[in-house]
């Protein structure tokens, strides 16, 4: 078999350095790894395809000049096969990251859309109620007191007070 | 019935695609799935009647001819290998079935489930057609994608982290195969499995060797044999137990029968038989050892796995005819028999609530049709007489004294060891989570406590719903069929002697594929690739 020197020699490198990558702790590591030894074996069928020539295709040249197909049409099929478990691996080890960041918490944490239900639909007209309440609540203080408060702080009052009520419904959310 | 070859592999990739669609519809999504896995099953049983009365069938993919094109066969092993996962895999989908309507379907979201699983089948299924070592690698391929998926289902903590052990110890194994593809392509100009066959013999002794060895380690891993067993224990028991039930009964035995097809065809000098032997004896042992001191019953089941491949590659390993038998019928059984006990532990978890065995206790008082679906399995997988597994075995260490040497002798005593052993290990699974008196189990907190429910309509606590009569149907279902094995042993293992006969000589497997001979197919690879010289 005829085959460039070069391309072993990069062949044999990508093995060794995809190798000793993947040996580490880290798992994007564990993905260069991957790849370079992927990427090594698809060099190691493309050098069994022999000598270089013309491309495959039926022309005026001579069968003999022309290069082995096989070999890059299995190269192609298992480029894609690579690319396809590249992207899961960096869905995974992207959520084993933010696993990591969570801590426990992460196992526990349900998805957004399990929240969506009538209870939901209930907690949301409570804390509308509850800002009502502590609107009119905060008109009746100013009402009572003496008006020496201006209407500015009028309105900061009531956003506050709108703020507290919210800040409690969404508490009693999390609880729930 | 040519037609029904591709159409096995297709099916279940169109279910897939019409699953996926119906992402948010479940009950159609369910009945698309169920229906493909029975016209599959339909479908394989049609294929093995036909292939063992007419001999084997051969498709060339697109009307390429076999060493330039992709051709698909199926004989007499494939046809069998075909039938049984497709049994286990409808049985296994209505016990996830029934676990999901219990559960409202939040333990396995079913959007995802059933198109993965679908895709599982096809590649299981391709890797059993394919014709030739690189649609046998995209086979594999399929399988293990999806395989990734099912076992990291829903993302938590504990399935990512094995699931990324489990992930790159398949890529490695998978790396591996390519490569050695890529040197039999270089040595022998070509990926079709018959004429690899032909070329094979002539090759120097010495790439024989190499690419043997290559071929053994790639399958090797992925049947979980021995030095490259350890992923297996722990990364199976974390998935659903449908997933691992079927993990356990198909996934390892694919790359044992890419073993039994390539060992038989390609070396049929037996040339591997000595390091097979000795890595049969170690997997039996080593796995053996290694279930007894397990404390949870899904882990226990999983070291069984490892341990009982053993006598597959044992029977591989002696190479004769009536060896390659007793192992097809082995293959059978262990599937069946495996994904049963998978399923039963599943059922004992959901009445348990646990399958850790120092928290389990009376079980068979609260259940009783568990404990009698778990003591069958167990007795059957032990090898006690009546059952298949004592069968199997059997014939075996039969097909193992006919040839008579010292270290096949040393070889039916480990086994017989093993299956002593396999029999100790799941008697006191058995015995401790239904047999011994709940108050012997320290902090005992009883599984019905955890299964009330504030009911939503009215004050007070009702009792939820663990197990449905699906799930307990599915089970005894492939139960039967385990025992219908030992029943009609007779019929099955001439089925399995007809196979074997068939791929001990790999001339009928390259008549088939090329009925006019090799003669004719140019040299011309061999010519420009391997004698043209390691110069």
């Amino acid at each position: 078999m005829s085959a460039s020197l070069t391309l072993v020699i990069v062949m044999a490198v990508m093995y060794a350095a995809g190798v000793y990558v993947m040996l580490e702790r880290s798992l994007t590591r564990v993905l260069i790894g991957f790849l370079l030894v992927g990427n090594a074996t698809n060099l190691l069928i493309f050098i069994m395809s022999g000598r270089p020539g013309s491309s495959p295709i039926v022309t005026d040249a001579s069968v003999e000049d022309m290069v082995d197909p096989i070999p890059q049409v299995l190269m192609l099929t298992a480029i894609v096969i690579n690319f396809g478990i590249t992207a899961l691996l960096l869905a995974l080890i992207y959520r084993s990251w933010w696993l990591a960041q969570l801590g426990d918490e992460g196992d526990t944490l349900t998805d957004e859309h399990a929240a969506e239900s009538a209870d939901d639909a209930d907690t949301t007209f409570r804390s509308s109620s509850d800002d009502d309440d502590a609107v009119a609540e905060s008109i009746d203080e100013f009402e009572r007191g003496d008006g020496a408060t201006s209407d500015e702080d009028t309105v900061s009052h009531k956003k506050d007070a709108a703020g507290r009520a919210a800040a409690s419904a969404s508490d009693r959310g999390d609880a729930r | 019935m040519t037609a029904l070859v591709p159409l096995i592999v297709c099916l279940p990739l169109l279910g897939a695609a019409i699953a996926l669609m119906l992402g948010r519809r479940r009950r159609l999504q369910v009945l698309v799935s169920v229906l493909s896995l029975t016209a599959a099953m339909v479908m394989s049983a049609v294929l093995l009647v036909l292939v063992d009365r007419f001999g084997p069938a051969v498709v060339q993919v697109g009307g390429w001819e076999a060493p330039w094109g992709i051709v698909l066969v199926v004989d007499r092993l494939s046809a069998i290998m075909l039938l049984i996962s497709a049994l286990m895999l409808l049985g296994v989908l209505l016990f996830a079935v029934g676990q999901g309507i219990i559960d409202g379907d939040t333990e396995t979201p079913v959007s995802i489930f059933h198109p993965t699983y679908l895709v599982l089948a096809a590649g299981l299924f391709n890797a059993f057609v394919a014709g030739d070592l690189f649609s046998m690698y995209v086979g594999f391929e399929m399988l293990l994608s999806a395989s990734y998926v099912l076992l990291t289902l829903g993302g938590t903590g504990a399935r990512i982290r094995v699931g990324i052990t489990y992930i790159v110890v398949s890529l490695v194994s998978s790396m591996l195969f390519l490569s050695a593809i890529a040197l039999i392509y270089g040595a022998t100009g070509t990926v079709t499995l018959a004429l690899i066959a032909e070329r094979m013999p002539d090759l120097p002794a010495d790439i024989q060797l190499v690419l043997g060895l290559l071929l053994l380690i790639a399958f090797g891993v992925k049947a979980a044999v021995f030095p490259m067993s350890f992923w297996l224990p722990d990364s199976y028991p974390t998935a659903p137990a449908p997933v691992t039930a079927v993990f356990a009964g198909l996934l390892t035995k694919v790359g044992v029968y890419a073993i039994l097809r390539t060992q038989t065809l390609f070396f049929p000098d037996n040339q591997f038989s000595m390091p097979l032997m000795i890595v049969a004896g170690l997997t039996l042992l080593v796995g053996i050892l290694g279930a007894l001191a397990q404390a949870d019953i899904k882990r226990l089941l999983s070291f069984t796995l490892v341990s009982h491949i053993g006598y597959m590659l044992f029977g591989i390993a002696i190479g004769t005819p009536l060896a390659i038998a007793a192992t097809i019928f082995y293959v059978v059984h262990h599937i069946t028999v495996q994904t049963t006990l998978f399923l039963a532990a599943g059922l004992v978890d959901r009445v348990g609530g646990t399958t850790s065995l120092s928290r389990l206790g009376g079980l068979l008082g609260s259940s009783p049709l568990v404990a009698i679906l778990f003591f069958l399995g167990a007795l059957n997988l032990g090898g006690i007489p009546p059952f298949s597994g004592f069968l199997g075995k059997i014939a075996l260490f039969q097909a193992g004294t006919i040839v008579g040497d010292p270290i096949i002798y040393v070889l039916i005593a480990v086994g017989a060891l093993t299956s002593l052993l396999t029999l100790y290990a799941l008697a006191r699974a058995w015995n401790m989570a239904f047999w011994r008196p709940k108050k012997q189990v320290e902090d005992y907190t009883s599984s019905m406590s955890m299964s009330l429910t504030e009911d939503p309509e009215d004050a007070g606590l009702v009792l939820k719903k663990t197990i449905s009569p699906l799930m307990v149907g599915a089970t005894s279902a492939m139960l039967v069929l385990t025992v219908s094995l030992s029943v009609f042993a007779g019929p099955i293992f001439d089925l399995t002697t007809r196979a074997a006969a068939n791929i001990s000589s790999p001339s009928t497997y390259i008549d088939a594929v090329f009925p006019g001979g090799t003669g004719s197919i140019a040299d011309s690879n061999v010519g420009t690739n391997f004698e043209g010289g390691v110069k």
